[in-house]
């Protein structure tokens, strides 16, 4: 019995311990692109991209690394829309983010087209490889 | 004058036995990650409709063509890359 006293807050901490580390886990190393309307003005654009980075800091999302590609060409008309603006912005987030995020992607009549991806270990390399890169050509 | 110069001549042309092997690109360079972001890259596995290129003529390895053809089509969607087209380069 006094064994068994012991031993049940310890089961508990171990219990806990192994909770945090799966919760840990969980959180996902993601990356997404979405392109808003040519239409917008700068500041519009910037606010657009505000709004969908409050989404992800507010749902407990931590934002590595935005990039901001400016007006392109598409490759193809989207929406009768030849042109628009690119951003990417790299989080680390639990899965149930994603969901969110592009339920709100798919609400905004801004955004013409967005891409969310989980990246494995390799791809997280090679952003930051590509984060240092981009650091160095701005300095 | 010409066929002076070169004394020994073949009825049929000489079989050119130097066949090159062909390797995979991503092995060799060690690059892990193909990126869909960076379609001037990706270009180089796509023929000028815009389609992927098999791994019998690139000699890609399986591994990195499976990786090819996952980055082609977010670039697609993306619109960083045409789905369709002519004269792409």
């Amino acid at each position: 019995m006094l064994i068994n006293k012991k031993s049940i807050p310890l089961q508990s901490k171990i219990l806990s311990n192994f909770i945090n580390l799966i919760l840990k886990d969980i959180m996902n190393h993601y990356e997404t692109v979405f392109i808003l309307t040519p239409v917008l003005s700068d500041v519009q654009m910037k606010e657009a991209v505000e709004k969908f980075k409050d989404v992800l800091t507010q749902a407990g999302a931590e934002i590595l690394n935005e990039e901001n590609w400016g007006l392109r060409k598409l490759a193809y008309p989207i929406e009768k829309k030849s042109t628009g603006f690119y951003q990417l912005i790299e989080f680390k987030a639990e899965p149930t983010i994603v969901d969110t995020l592009e339920t709100q992607f798919r609400r905004d009549e801004r955004v013409i087209r967005f891409l969310t991806v989980k990246m494995e270990k390799y791809a997280i390399e090679y952003a930051e490889k590509r984060r240092k890169k981009n650091t160095e050509t701005e300095a | 004058m010409a066929q002076n110069q070169s004394e020994i001549r073949y009825l049929t042309p000489q079989s050119v036995d130097t066949k090159k092997k062909k390797y995979c690109r991503f092995k060799k360079s060690g690059i892990k990650y193909i990126d869909y972001k960076d379609p001037e890259f990706l270009k180089k596995f796509l023929n000028e409709q815009g389609k992927i290129l098999p791994r019998r003529l690139t000699g890609t390895s399986l591994k990195f063509q499976r990786q090819i053809a996952q980055a082609v089509k977010r670039a697609r969607h993306l619109a960083l890359l045409p789905y369709v087209t002519d004269m792409m380069k």
